[in-house]
Formats: C-alpha cells, structure tokens, sequence
C-alpha cells in the first residue's frame, strides 16, 4: 500500500479547496441562507409545523443533504476529470499507485470538503432556528456514508465524461431533481397518495429520510430502510469504480 | 552492467485494429543513453506508454530492473521516470509543490534539499515559486523533467524532449541529460531528429512502422557514417586493376572508365595521397575526382525504406 501516495493526493486536492476557501464556504452560506429566507419566512409563515417540527428546522437536513451531495459529486468528479482533461493523468498511470490508491485520494477529499461544508450549513442554520439532535452518531454515520457514497459517484462521473458538459449533466438533470422531489423540503405524507407512491422510487427519498430522522425521529419510511439503501448505493458506486479500472474503461487507451 | 529494460515481443494493437507495435524486443544496459529514432507515428510514444503503464501491451513482455511491467508494476513504476512528449501541468500550482507531489505519488517521503538541488540543476530554483502556467514551454519542459527525476529513479523516458524546443534550450537539455547519465541514470530519449541521437547518444535504436529495424552502437554507426568514397574518373577506361593498387582495394565500375576507393575519414590517414601518386606511376590519366559520404540520414532513410518495402 502506498500510503503516501494517497496522502500526497489527498492533501493536493484539500489544497485547492483551502486555497479558495472563502468561495468553497461562502457559496453555501448564503445559499442556507436564502433557503431560509424563502422558505422559512415565506413559506414557514403558512405551515408552521411539520410532524412535531417546526418548519425552518425541517427542512435543515434537507438543505445539508442538497448541499452535501451536489458538492460531494461536483468536487470529485472535477477533481478526477481535470488531470484527465489537462493531461497530468500520465503521472497517475505512470506512478507506482493502485487505482484503490487514488480513489481513496481522490474521494475522500471530495467527501471530506462535502462534510466541511454540511458542518458549516448546520452551524449558519443554527444561527435562524434551534435543532436539537436526537440521535447524533446515527446523523454522523448517515452523514459520512453519504459524503463518500457521493464523492465516489462523482468520481465515476468525472472517470466517465468526456467533457465538460458531460461533467455537469448528471448532476444537473439527475441529482438536484431527486433531491429536490426527495423530501427535502417537505415530507412525503404532505404530497397526494398517488405521488406518495411515485416518490418511494426515488432512492434519494430514503437517504433524506433517514438523515432527518437522526435529527427529529420523524422518518417517511423506516430508518432501517435508509441505512441499507445508503449501504446499497455505497455498494454499487465501489463496483462500479472496481469495474472502471478493471478494464482500464475511459482512462488507459 | 547488466540489462534494466528488457522488451521481448511487445506488442500493442489499439482500439481501433492499428497495429502501433507489432513485436518489438531490445534490451536497454544500466546507464547508458538509448536514443529511439524514427519518423512521426513510428510507435516510438506507444512503446514508451506501455513500458511505463501508461497503455496496456496487447502482448509480449517488458521487464524494468528485472520486474515485469504488468504483473509486478509496482516494482517496475518505482524506478521509472517519465517525461511526456505533450507538455502537461496544473496551470494554477507552484512550480515546487508540483514537484513535492510527484515524490509524493511515488511513495517517498520529504526530502526537501534533494529537490532543491534537482531544481538548482535545471535552472527552476528562483522560479519555485511561480506558478506553472507563467513558464515558458522550455521551463514547462523542465519542471516535467524535474518531476520525473525527483523520485530518484534508475531509469528515465524523455520523450521527444527537444521538440519544439530552441537550438540553445536543446543545448541545455543535451547537458542535463549527460549529468544524468554520469549519475548513473539510464536514458531512453525518443526523437526524429537524427543529429540529438548523434549527439549525446551511446547507442541508437531505429523504429518504423511499430518495428525496431536496428538497434546499434553509436560508434559502429558513425564508422558506417564516416566512410567515405572516392571516385575517380579516368580518360582511358581499365580492364583490370593495375596489381600495384591492389592494396587500395578499388572497385571497377562502368567498365573500366571509372574507379571507387573507399576510405574512413576517422583513420590515421586517409591514403589519398599515395592512391594519386600510385595512379601517376601507373600512368592512368585522370579525368576527375568525387568524393561522396553516406550520412547517418541516409544510412536512416535506407533502413526505413527497407522496412517500407
Ligand atoms: N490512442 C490511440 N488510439 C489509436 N491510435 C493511436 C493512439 N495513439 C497513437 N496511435 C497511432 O499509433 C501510431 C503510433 O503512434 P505514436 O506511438 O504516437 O508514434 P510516435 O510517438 O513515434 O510519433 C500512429 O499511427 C498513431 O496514429
Ligand atoms: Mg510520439
């Protein structure tokens, strides 16, 4: 195991996040931040209660979600995607480093930028409304699963395109929408039976569910369910790299 | 000094059915200069990528310092150092922490006042602190050669180093690579032109077509190169050679009317002197003299249009 080849990855990429440290930390504070100026005060003003919780704190885990993912997928893909496109791939290929090496670099700075950030949110929304968390390590543990499940599907994203608007569409037209339809601002039993229905196909349904539930002990379905879909999602994001560099697919020629 | 990289039917076919390399073997000694000659698209760059694990051989075998490069890549990448033909950097990093990654992705750790002296030697010492993206192409060159050379490796693949490079900047580079190879790193430098080999090579490796058609001693290619022929041209054609220039070994052409010595330039004395008198004494009239040298271009072109054939 060449363990300092992972560190040496994993502390350049922490690098360029350091080194643009305001943008990476400012662009989510104002984001939690106009979140809660629309639907806090605008909306929270109608529903002031979601299932024993106030509205501006339900929607917290939601908007830590939205953050943690997108950022998770856009940090790794970008940050694999980029050695392919400028060229410096050559010394990846060249050096005497696993692919599991430089996943591990690779993903978990991107899942350690995206835990950055979700503390950052939980803290600027600390700041607007009280959370009380009711089970801490089961958020932490959803948290974490969630930060490298991501990191390591932005990770195939960027092994994956051929551009950069290949880089953007995934996260654009698939993420943010399941996000968004996933309960993060509202809960599923508020939606019409039919969509209740329609929405358990939604896998990201289950992962907020099951971070909001680590928060309040409300879930839209059971937290058990959570924990093996986000196992699951893990577990199909580690295969698919496997496959990746089994057959040296898009990176070797 | 024993073999470090040994290449033994190597072959690589692409995607696309071209055959890049269609069965190459050679052997590369510990410490010398290995320049590999050949034309745009001779697969010099493939070769290349699939000994340091860059492209996957389709077939064949390849061994660095004794280690197979695709079972036990590991231990074959450890003492290898490549310098890309295409210029490729972090735009936005310093010049040194480029470096320091590269250690780094080797698996070695600090050592600060190595690299310091790496960049001394390759003149990037005051611009350590620059960003990449404000070199010249010629100090991009070398901050890539600084990279390859920082984890201490045994053998070094430059590829193209001098392409696009000015005459004194390749004047440079000619030295690095010769403090190097007193160091004792092995080199294996890829070019078309046929005067780098020339220069700082110890032997030269030909390749066209994906095939290796010589792989020689500069020297013995520079005997081949510095003969020379001498036509003599008489007025009054010969049916056999006067026994008194038997010595000069001539050769009778165009029946008789011409005569061919060939010489080395390199000799004690070319001999062309005591041929003239001896023709006089002989009494053969001379109608004109040539002199014609095979260059290393043309020994080249030779072999290419050999292996086109
Ligand atoms: N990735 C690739 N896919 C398909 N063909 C390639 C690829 N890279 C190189 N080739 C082809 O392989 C041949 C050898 O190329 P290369 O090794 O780059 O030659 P050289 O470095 O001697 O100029 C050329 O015909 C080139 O077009
Ligand atoms: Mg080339």
């Amino acid at each position: 195991m060449n363990l300092r080849a992972i560190w040496a990855i994993y502390t350049y990429e922490m690098k360029r996040f350091f080194r643009t440290i305001f943008e990476s930390l400012l662009s989510p504070v104002i984001s939690t931040t106009l979140y809660f100026v629309v639907f806090g005060a605008a909306i929270g003003g109608r529903i002031e209660e979601v299932e024993g919780v106030s509205y501006g704190a339900f929607i917290v885990p939601g908007l830590i979600m939205l953050s943690v993912m997108t950022q998770a997928i856009s940090n790794a893909s970008f940050g694999i995607y980029f050695p392919k496109f400028i060229g410096t791939i050559y010394e990846h290929l060249s050096a005497p480093v696993s692919s599991f090496e430089i996943v591990t670099g690779y993903v978990g700075a991107a899942a350690t930028k995206s835990l950055v950030i979700g503390a950052v949110i939980l803290m600027t929304a600390r700041l607007f409304v009280e959370i009380e968390i009711m089970h801490p390590s089961m958020m932490v543990v959803f948290l974490v699963m969630i930060c490298i499940s991501f990191a390591l599907f932005g990770f195939i994203i960027g092994i994956w395109s051929e551009n950069f608007q290949q880089l953007q569409l995934v996260p654009l037209l698939v993420v943010t929408p399941l996000v968004f339809l996933g309960g993060a601002f509202y809960s599923v039993s508020m939606l019409p039976p039919a969509w209740q229905v329609v929405t358990l196909f939604n896998p990201v349904v289950y992962l907020i569910s099951g971070f909001r539930w680590a928060f309040f002990g409300v879930a839209d379905v059971s937290p058990g369910f959570s924990l093996a879909a986000v196992a699951v999602f893990f577990a199909l994001c580690l295969a698919a790299v496997w496959v990746i560099f089994r057959t040296g697919y898009r990176i070797k020629s | 000094m024993g073999a470090i990289v040994e290449v033994e039917n190597l072959t690589k076919t692409y995607k696309d059915g071209l055959i890049a390399l269609g069965g190459v073997s050679f052997t590369i000694e510990a410490g010398e200069i290995l320049a590999l000659l050949g034309p745009n698209g001779a697969g010099k760059t493939t070769l290349i990528s699939a000994l340091c694990g860059i492209t996957a051989p389709s077939g064949g075998h390849a061994r660095i310092g004794g280690h197979d490069v695709v079972r036990d890549w590991r231990a074959a990448r450890r003492l290898v150092g490549l310098v890309p033909q295409e210029v490729a950097l972090e735009p936005f990093e310093r010049v040194i922490n480029t470096v320091r990654f590269s250690r780094g992705l080797f698996g070695k750790g600090r050592d600060e006042a190595l690299i310091e002296r790496i960049l001394r030697q390759l003149s990037l010492w005051d611009k350590r602190n620059a960003s990449t993206r404000e070199l010249s192409g010629g100090m991009k060159r070398r901050v890539l050669i600084a990279k390859a050379l920082c984890h201490e490796p045994r053998v070094l693949f430059l590829d193209e180093p001098t392409a696009g490079v000015d005459v004194e900047l390749r004047r440079d580079m000619w030295e690095v690579v010769r403090e190097l190879k007193a160091q004792g790193v092995t080199i294996i430098l890829t070019t078309h032109y046929i005067e780098e080999a020339e220069a700082i090579a110890d032997r030269v490796a030909v390749i066209n077509k994906g095939e290796i058609l010589l792989v020689e001693n500069k020297a013995n290619l520079m005997r081949r190169m510095g003969r020379k022929t001498l036509r003599i041209d008489l007025v009054q054609p010969v049916d056999t050679v006067p026994e008194a220039l038997a010595a000069y070994d001539l050769e009778r052409i165009e029946e008789g009317a011409a005569l061919l010595y060939h010489y080395d330039t390199r000799g004690d004395g070319t001999g062309i002197t005591r041929l003239l008198q001896a023709l006089a004494r002989e009494g053969l009239c001379l109608r004109d003299i040539e002199t014609r040298q095979s260059s290393l271009e043309e020994i080249f072109v030779g072999l290419v249009q050999e292996g086109a054939a």
